[in-house]
């Protein structure tokens, strides 16, 4: 075995060292009865391996092969090489969590600009060093704002909000006798500022709205901070497409309290949903409240500026069933994928992706309108993201154009069985106006006509 | 150097009797265990406790200790100056690094804390026990 | 890139062999005006803002101005500055930081993987659907338990959801009770998890061996616990021999059995928790299953289950149809729910079915060889450093520094220097029922050329403790920075930079 460097030689000379006649001799303090063998298939060398794992990939339709307009919380963006090459570094790919901080610099730098990103994004003072995903980021907020408010017990979340994200506060919450109160989104596809103020009372710790809502429709976060603080609640502003914050007026900006969610789109790839890149930022007066791990700016023996974690005693590994969470770790190589991407893109690249995500959206938007039989059933802004509804439903459709070559969009219905024709579309940069009319054209069609080449020339 | 006119808990906090007012703080043998101390998290003057009740906690970078109250009262004063300046609970833990002043509720409660005598034995054995 | 331990003197200040400019300037301060990282093609659809400004913001004030080779620069420099497994030994006792092969890194990249998208129809996602599957299938036949869930993102969240599933269970029979407990050599997310289940923790003190001690289980162990959270084997890299007893003990009383599955890369393959009498496990991917750690994560905490939490089991699973196609059941009425979005880390599931399928029916050879160095480094260390609990040991091993602060050394001092060795240091001051514990792990993937260095190298700290101790004490001496002010970090927060 290739991973294996002791030779049979080694193995005596180790024996004999430790006083022991064979290894299996050092499994001795194993029940007889419970040593059981895997019955699992003979070795595989590289060649198979690859051989394997390629026949799966292969089956996967994908962002490189199709005409492709999936997101609800998952966006196919540019990531530039050279942010993928770098994760291959094995100073990145081979170290860990950054506890002795004299060899591990590099980590500890990237979080800290990381957190920098972060900040710059939200519009908040601080920001940690990642956390697993959007969903269960959305929970942090949350709990961490009920430590903020102890004694309350509610959580008001906007029906706009992810239907995964809101599913994972429900699990969440199960066990620790919180409830969350969910208030519809209007006609118009926001949420409504009467209906959500009216939802909160002097029992709610928190009240959560997502911009661009789950139906890419864009919120004022200011709503839903009026609405928290009118009765000492913390406003919680929930982001699934991270690119926006390139173009919107950040949370902090609109008095939000915490901000989180997903940033996969800040240079992430897909990866069939994870792993991605769940952030949280906060105010400054907040930062002993926060989740999982924080870098901070400090000093060496000799005066030279050095980084290291800090505010440890939040969390589990020293407060243990006290701490702040039971988070381990962050999500240290997507941070990195993320600081990269950032740091490459910067202040006009993160803009420039924005704001041609949301031209290219409101033309396809534009497109689909147009089309006999179709409307686009919220008329609020959107950012890169709209419903569409057809005179057909959408899931035997948006099959029907996946064999095609064309990844359409996502379907409402198995988060509301009501709206079986509607879906979601998402554009991005990564899409050119040809294909966009292509999937135009194919909705006209209704789904059916030749297979179209997949396209090899993606970026 | 465990001064011989304080009462001192199991918990490793000291209180120092003034009529009918405890000073409160940590022991010389806890700020060392635990370090170079960064925060101190405080109660509010007004708060009520019984004895043995967490009042606050203390942190160093790698560890965070709860504090009990020694006995039941008052919460009268807390030590503005430690809260800014931590590190005066690791330098002077039975003077100006004192944490807490409460007006107590009764007398009989200090009786059953332990001397000096009887606190150095105790580290002794827990030292012993690692 | 170790230092010869041969020499007369180990490394002292001044020694500093770092090649690098030791500093990096921070990404913001590498920032120009006008400068460019990135291309974009021209916009091919009308310019547009259609949302009302007072919802937008002007610009991105702060944010960088940089050229592609600048970043280039930036992150290499940065990256020499840690510290990583494919630079030497890296005993991260409990972290199982073990050689990861870069085929499963590749085939993680492959754009039916990578650019794969979670929400796209079943019917085209049917490789990634049964990549899951059958990553399922290997890890249920692993731990001898009837079904798995993929999706928590990590250890963490697995102890979250297996504790879920035991309250979900319980509480269908009317009463979830209040309490789990842990012994004290327990991992901190083992208490934290339970609490954010919604569990009282009730500690269990270990007894001479450094296991669970039946009297006292016996004792605790009444029908208002919930389940026993027991790490196998447990922190101090032991064995509970008497595991089946601790497993009658708990079901006797209508508890689960919860195993803390972060050290299975010590008998994956040579035995099964099922067969224990282990109700619900997680593992973690990165730990047993070689996925990279990333400098901390992502990591992914699959959790295997008995027959009797199968319907609790988070949604969505993954199923295969009667035509043999791959689908997502979210059908299943009592199961607790979502932990996170969409099917979990599946970029992780893809290295870790690829490091499996490596190793085949010899996986049993990770644990054969992690025990074996680990047992290597104890004969090694055996007398020069203090061993609290001497049973035998599995895939770690936790020394103290009792012998050595006598001279004012501390396992933190004694880390510190292995560094100027060329090593990364051991965990230090985990678990934390050994005082100044020194906790080792050198998995399988070290040769025994490593394991000699390394041992040489804390003998030779042993020694220097007693004849010059300060060199310890003010160590590291070599690496990029020297010992950082971690309390002024706490007292005095910079968790930023600002423009």
């Amino acid at each position: 075995m290739k991973f294996l460097p002791t030779s049979d030689a080694d193995r005596s000379e180790m024996l004999r060292a430790i006083g022991v006649s064979s290894v299996e001799d050092l499994f001795a303090s194993i029940p007889a009865e419970v040593r059981q063998p895997a019955d699992l298939p003979p070795p595989l060398s590289e060649i198979e391996v690859r051989r394997l794992l390629g026949s799966l990939a292969a089956r996967n339709a994908n962002a490189r092969e199709s005409a492709f307009f999936l997101g609800a919380g998952i966006y196919n963006h540019y990531i530039s090489a050279i942010a993928d090459q770098m994760l291959y570094r094995a100073e990145w790919l081979t170290s860990y969590t950054p506890y002795q901080p004299e060899v591990s610099q590099g980590t500890l730098q990237s979080i800290f600009e990381f957190q920098t990103h972060v900040c710059l994004l939200t519009g908040l003072d601080v920001a940690n060093a990642s956390l697993y995903e959007g969903a269960s980021a959305l929970v942090e907020a949350l709990l961490m704002a009920s430590r903020l408010c102890r004694g309350r017990t509610r959580a008001v979340l906007s029906a706009g909000i992810h239907p995964e994200y809101r599913e994972t506060v429900r699990t969440y919450f199960s066990a620790l006798g919180f409830t969350s109160v969910e208030v519809p989104i209007g006609p118009d596809g926001r949420t409504d500022p009467k209906a959500l103020a009216r939802a909160v009372d002097a029992d709610t710790f928190a009240v959560a709205i997502q911009s661009p809502n789950f139906f890419g429709v864009v919120e004022d976060w200011k709503v839903g901070s009026d609405a928290a603080h009118a009765k000492g609640a913390r406003a919680v502003a929930v982001v699934a497409e991270a690119v926006s914050m390139a173009l919107l007026a950040p949370p902090g900006e609109r008095e939000a309290d915490i901000a989180c969610g997903e940033a996969q789109s800040l240079g992430v790839p897909m990866h069939f949903g994870g792993p991605v890149l769940g952030f949280l930022a906060c105010r400054a007066e907040h930062e002993r409240q926060i989740p999982g791990r924080l870098v901070g700016e400090t000093r060496d023996a000799d005066g030279r500026r050095a980084f290291c974690l800090t505010l440890s005693t939040r969390e589990q590994h020293i407060r243990r069933e006290r701490a702040t969470s039971n988070i381990c770790t962050n999500q240290g190589l997507m941070a990195l994928a993320s600081n990269i991407h950032c740091s490459l893109l910067g202040k006009k690249g993160l803009r420039e992706v924005a704001l041609q995500s949301h031209a290219k959206a409101e033309y396809l938007k534009r497109e689909i309108s147009k089309i006999p039989g179709w409307r686009i059933p919220f008329g609020a802004p959107t950012f890169n993201e709209f419903v569409a509804e057809g005179p057909e439903p959408a899931s035997p459709l948006l099959s029907r154009l996946a064999r095609r070559g064309i990844l359409a969009g996502v379907p409402l219905s198995r988060w509301d069985p009501d709206a079986p024709n509607r879906f979601l579309v998402a554009a991005t940069e990564m899409n050119t106006r040809e294909e966009m009319d292509r999937l135009v054209a194919a909705l006209k069609a209704g789904g059916t006509g030749d297979r179209q080449v997949p396209r090899q020339d993606r970026p | 150097m465990n001064p011989e006119e304080l009462h001192y808990t199991a918990s490793h906090e000291w209180v120092r009797i003034d009529g009918d007012v405890g000073t409160i703080g940590i022991t010389d043998y806890a700020q060392k265990e635990l370090g170079e101390i960064v925060y101190l998290e405080m109660p509010e003057v007004g708060h009520v406790f019984n004895a043995d009740e967490e009042f606050g906690t203390v942190e160093s970078v790698k560890a965070v200790s709860e504090l009990y109250t020694p006995v039941s009262g008052e919460i009268v004063e807390v030590n503005k100056g430690a809260v800014a300046e931590p590190g005066i609970v690791n330098d002077d833990p039975f003077g100006d690094g004192w944490l807490i002043k409460m007006k107590l509720t009764t007398d009989e409660e200090v009786g059953k804390l332990m001397t000096a005598e009887q606190y150095a034995k105790y580290v002794q054995q827990e030292e012993k026990e690692r | 890139m170790s230092v010869s331990v041969e020499e007369k003197k180990g490394p002292a200040p001044g020694d500093r062999r770092h090649p690098e400019p030791l500093h990096e300037p921070l990404v913001f301060e590498r920032s120009g005006e006008g400068k460019v990282g990135y291309s974009l093609p021209p916009l091919d659809v009308p310019e547009t803002v259609a949302i009302p400004e007072v919802l937008c913001r002007p610009d991105l004030a702060g944010e960088t101005e940089i050229s592609e080779v600048e970043v280039a620069r930036h992150f290499t420099r940065l990256s020499r500055l840690n510290f990583s497994i494919d630079q030497a030994l890296y005993p991260l006792g409990s972290c199982t930081m073990k050689h990861n092969p870069r085929v499963n890194e590749e085939v993680a990249r492959l754009p039916g993987f990578a650019s794969a998208h979670p929400l796209a129809p079943e019917e085209v996602s049917q490789g990634a659907l049964e990549l899951a599957w059958r990553l399922e299938k290997i890890l249920s036949e692993l731990t001898g338990l009837a079904r798995v869930t993929l999706q928590p993102a990590a250890g963490a969240q697995g102890e979250l959801a297996g504790i879920l599933m035991v309250r979900a269970a319980l509480a269908k029979t009317g009463n979830p009770r209040t309490t789990v407990l842990i012994p004290d050599s327990a991992h901190g997310t083992n208490p934290a998890s339970a609490h954010f289940a919604g569990y009282k923790v009730r500690e269990l003190k270990s007894n001479a061996r450094g296991t669970l001690d039946l009297h006292v289980l016996e004792e605790a162990m009444t029908e208002d616990v919930a389940a026993l959270m027991l790490t196998v084997p447990n922190t101090l890299g032991i064995f509970e021999n008497q595991i089946l007893d601790i497993a009658r003990i708990v079901h006797g009383k209508g508890g689960y059995l919860y195993c803390d599955g972060a050290n299975f890369n010590s008998f994956v393959g040579i035995a099964k928790p099922g067969a224990m009498g282990i109700d619900v496990m997680h593992m973690n991917l990165h730990k047993t299953f070689s996925t990279p750690h990333g400098g901390g994560g992502p990591g992914a905490g699959p959790v295997a289950v008995a027959e009797s939490l199968v319907p609790f089991l988070p949604r969505p699973t993954v199923e295969r149809r009667t035509d043999g196609a791959f689908s997502l059941d979210h059908d299943r009425p009592e199961s607790i729910g979502r932990l996170r979005t969409f099917l979990g880390n599946f970029g992780m599931f893809v290295r870790a079915l690829a490091y499996i399928s490596s190793y085949g029916n010899r996986i049993g050879d990770v644990a054969r060889g992690a025990v074996l160095n680990a047992n290597y480094i104890r004969a090694g260390l055996a007398g020069v450093y203090h061993l609290k609990y001497d049973a035998p040991t599995m895939h770690e091993v936790v020394f103290s520094d009792k012998k050595q602060t006598a001279s004012g050394i501390h396992a933190m001092d004694i880390g510190k220097r292995l560094m100027d060795y060329g090593f990364h240091p051991p965990t230090i001051s985990f678990p934390l029922i050994v005082y100044g514990a020194l906790m080792i792990e050198p998995t399988e993937t070290e040769s025994k050329t490593g394991l000699d260095a390394f041992v040489a190298a804390m003998r030779k700290i042993a020694r220097e403790s007693e004849e010059d101790p300060e060199i310890v004490k003010t160590a590291p001496h070599t690496t990029p920075v020297r010992r950082v002010d971690e309390v002024g970090a706490a007292r005095n927060l910079v968790l930023r930079w600002r423009p």
